[in-house]
């Protein structure tokens, strides 16, 4: 293998620290700090509601508290994405008077419909009340649109929102307590040299930092290995999600009515399904999506191949025929649940929403729950960060009431209800096996049966040689119905700035050659839905190399989740870089 | 008299080459709801400009000025967090703020200009979303002071100002006395980041508010848009093999 003519593929400092650096001899790394009570990384529903929350504890008891909140979209909103049927539990708590203050809830769930898909066909399957999947009393939202709102609630509090800025770096205290963050540099090159308008991102310092970076945070995993916080827990399980919104002929358009799916175009063997929500907000406007778990076994499987081909059965193209699609994203999302929770507070931190996981599955919905975490640990932060003297044993202080009062709230009850769900999934009938599992223990039982199951492990592990597994077909996209990655990748609205080191950093640049293309035929160039990972010839003409095309990155996280070399490490790019999600 | 104050007037703007743009169902115009607004490119690099002076001790004060809703605040407190020493926002909101359009804007520039003794007045060149490139000519023209339009190169020389412009045929050198009118071309600068400690050290900054009335401008435009289209889809090319079948081609659709 001809590695010296490879060429260089990582530049990030996290690969290369600059203090070996000769180029970067002599520059000012020096960094300007700032003092908070509270920092928040993540502007998402758990960062927005635990920072909306301590605000208002502050003006109930008249007490003072700076709460800063960092987000790396360039504004609020941009990088989020979700189906979304919002349960409003939480923000009925929250905001009681959400309705007066303008909350988005536009689209009232008014029908519910459940298919088996085949090739050709579609089985109905009765939507009883009890099912985990019912949706009465909920509402269909633009996720991002709900995100923006509360950041606008949040910041009438007094919250310092500064979106653009996104948290590169864990700050430790001298005991080893966590004492903020730093925010990103600006104006490295690609190549990983300074440039002239280099700066320092700037560090936030605070008796606690809570982390909500959603699903698989960069900045989680590492405090996971750190505090060693999965001790006691299964590693966590993901799947991917697709979505675009689309303008519909208005013959179509049925307000209020959601769509799920199951079976086709997905085997047995492999877990996902489809949404389809009609939104009533003006336009006859359409949120739908695909997703498609990460343990699957075949390297040939393209999430964003399989959910091109699922428009095309005849019961989803009757409702897209003469529509227009008009955005398009992708995100992991957690499947793992309560086997995977890990621990959640830890000096000077804790973690919150999708970030540690407590999306019900089944239910499909993670909002409420994240909300509810945010707002838990607002509740458990205050008295400590407001008290006098918090007694605490480190200098960034560690708040395990946090962690009792999930355990205690209706999060648990309802994560532990559902936990054998997925994982029932793992059986020989598969997709059958679990529902006949979802139909007779859960609609019976409520989870109340005293085992739980196990999930198959880390998605990473579970993908099979390329030569044990067939290629897949998948039809060419009509440019009607379906369409080519790269279009779909223009619809998201991504930009970086292309002159800084590619933010997908590798431990090791020979890998993906040597293990990810020659094993696995290079799976990321498959389950990449922004067209990142290319391999190309190589220009001396004998061999192939990998090209990352770090600019179409939307921040989904599924090539660290899924990489099977476990190679590739997501780290944050210049703040403001990634999405333009406009309420998806 | 040496120049006091500069004054840097900037454009909110759709960030119109990347999000994701669509026409209104009924063709009146963009849909700009939700999409992300920030600072014109062409003003980012006034701003830099205008601060690179201060910093030579070439001018005293810069103040940056723009025209628009609420959501303007942002972009000013971005120049003030690039070196700016205080805003001026003036409101125009809903169906001003849609019709409003390059003269309604130099109206309200040239007077601002008058009322706080301006020696510099510095725009982008022209704004990403509309691609006029008229405000800083007619802000000129209205103050009649001299102008010097895509500018990169500014060196202050006394009573005078040089300016390298980019014109078609390459680069033209100017000399024109203050108080004037610049704009911005692309290569004048580099801009600087707006750090996050600067963003918060300019939330101390004043931004002074008022609207056009005060300053004795009427937004009445005298432009009426009548209709907005996407661009017609771009059609597939076709390939031939020979020269004959091209020009038969052509011959066949009218072109030869």
């Amino acid at each position: 293998m001809h590695l010296h003519m490879m060429p260089r593929i990582t530049s990030h400092y996290t690969i290369f620290p600059r203090d070996k650096d000769p180029r970067w001899e002599g520059v000012e790394m020096e960094r300007f700090a700032d003092e908070a009570d509270v920092v928040i990384v993540g502007g998402g529903p758990a960062g927005l509601s635990a920072a909306i929350r301590l605000k208002q504890l502050a003006k109930e008891q008249e007490k003072e508290l700076r709460v800063c909140l960092v987000e790396k979209a360039s504004q609020i909103g941009a990088h989020t994405l979700s189906g979304a049927c919002l349960e409003p539990s939480a923000l009925n708590e929250l905001f009681p008077d959400w309705k007066e203050r303008g909350a988005p809830l536009n689209t009232p769930v008014t029908e519910d419909l459940f298919s088996i898909l085949t090739e050709k066909y579609r089985i109905p399957v009765p939507m009883l009340p009890g099912l985990p999947m019912n949706n009465h009393g909920n509402y269909i939202v633009r996720l991002g649109h709900f995100v923006h709102w509360l950041g606008e609630q949040a910041e009438e509090l007094g919250v310092e929102i500064y979106p653009g800025y996104a948290a590169a770096e864990v700050l430790f205290h001298e005991d080893g307590s966590v004492k903020g963050i730093a925010t990103n540099d600006v104006g490295i090159a690609k190549d990983g040299s300074p440039k002239d308008v280099f700066e320092r991102g700037m560090e936030l310092h605070a008796k606690v930092t809570l982390f909500g970076e959603g699903c698989h945070g960069h900045l989680a995993k590492q405090l996971y290995r750190q505090f060693n916080l999965r001790e006691n827990c299964e590693p966590q399980t993901y799947a991917i999600g697709l979505k675009e919104l689309w303008v519909i002929d208005e013959k179509k358009w049925r307000p209020g009515r959601v769509e799920h799916s199951v079976g086709w175009p997905l085997n047995r063997n492999t877990y996902g399904g489809s949404f389809l929500y009609h939104l009533n907000e003006g336009e006859p406007l359409v949120a739908l999506g695909f997703v498609v778990g990460l343990d699957y076994t075949n390297p040939y499987l393209s999430p964003f191949r399989e959910f091109q081909r699922w428009k095309h059965h005849p019961f989803v193209a009757k409702t897209l025929e003469g529509g227009d699609r008009i955005a398009y994203g992708a995100r992991a999302l957690n499947e793992g649940g309560y086997q995977c929770l890990p621990k959640v507070t830890f000096p000077g931190g804790m973690l919150i929403g999708c970030s540690p996981g407590f999306m019900n599955v089944p239910k499909i919905k993670g909002t409420h729950t994240a909300m509810k975490s945010g707002m838990l640990a607002a509740e458990a932060i205050f008295p400590k960060v407001t008290a006098e003297d918090p007694a605490s044993k480190t200098a960034g202080l560690h708040i395990p009431e946090y962690e009792d009062n999930l355990k205690k709230s209706w999060i648990w009850k309802e994560l532990y209800a559902v936990r054998n769900i997925r994982p029932s999934f793992h059986n020989y009938f598969g997709l059958y096996g679990g529902m006949v599992y979802t139909g007779v223990f859960y609609w019976i039982l409520r989870g109340k049966e005293p085992w739980t199951l196990k999930h198959a492990g880390l998605d990473s592990a579970q993908l099979k040689p390329a030569k044990e597994c067939t290629p897949i077909e998948y039809p060419k996209p009509d440019g009607k119905l379906s369409f080519d990655l790269l279009s779909s990748v223009a619809l998201s609205g991504t930009n970086h700035e292309g002159d800084q080191p590619p933010h997908l950093t590798l431990k090791d640049d020979s890998i993906p050659v040597a293990n990810n293309l020659a094993i696995y035929d290079g799976p990321e160039q498959r389950f990449c839905p922004a067209g990142v990972y290319e391999y190309v010839p190589l220009e001396t003409g004998e061999g192939m190399r990998l090209q990352i095309n770090a600019q179409n990155c939307v921040h989904c996280k599924t090539c660290d989740i899924k990489d099977p070399s476990q190679n590739i490490n997501w780290v944050v790019p210049e703040g403001s870089g990634g999405p333009a999600y406009n309420g998806l | 008299m040496s120049p006091a104050s500069v004054f840097v007037c900037l454009s909110l703007t759709l960030l119109s080459d990347y999000p994701v743009i669509r026409v209104k169902p009924d063709n009146s115009g963009v849909v700009t709801d939700g999409v992300k607004h920030s600072m014109n490119p062409f003003c980012e690099i006034a701003v830099e400009e205008a601060v690179k002076l201060k910093e030579k001790k070439f001018i005293k004060e810069v103040v940056a000025v723009s025209c628009g809703p609420t959501q303007v605040t942002e972009t000013i407190r971005t120049a003030l967090a690039m070196g700016c020493d205080r805003g001026i926002h003036v409101e125009v909101s809903g169906k001003d703020y849609e019709a409003m359009g390059p003269l309604q804007i130099a109206k309200i520039f040239a007077a601002l200009a008058k009322k706080e003794e301006a020696s510099l007045v510095i725009l982008g060149k022209q704004a990403i979303d509309d691609d006029c490139n008229q405000t800083g000519q007619m802000t000129a023209a209205l103050l009649d002071w001299p102008q010097g339009t895509f500018a990169s190169e500014v060196t202050i020389d006394g009573e005078k100002v040089k300016v390298v412009r980019e014109i078609d045929g390459g680069l033209e050198t100017i000399k024109i006395s203050m108080p004037a009118v610049l704009t911005a071309d692309l290569r004048l600068n580099t801009p600087r980041y707006a750090t996050l400690p600067n963003i918060m050290k300019a939330k101390k900054k004043k931004i002074a508010n008022m609207k056009p009335a005060d300053l004795g401008v009427d937004m009445v435009s005298r432009v009426e848009v009548l209709r907005v289209d996407e661009p017609p889809t771009r059609l597939a090319g076709v390939k031939v093999e020979t020269v004959d079948d091209l020009v038969a081609k052509l011959k066949a659709n009218g072109t030869i």
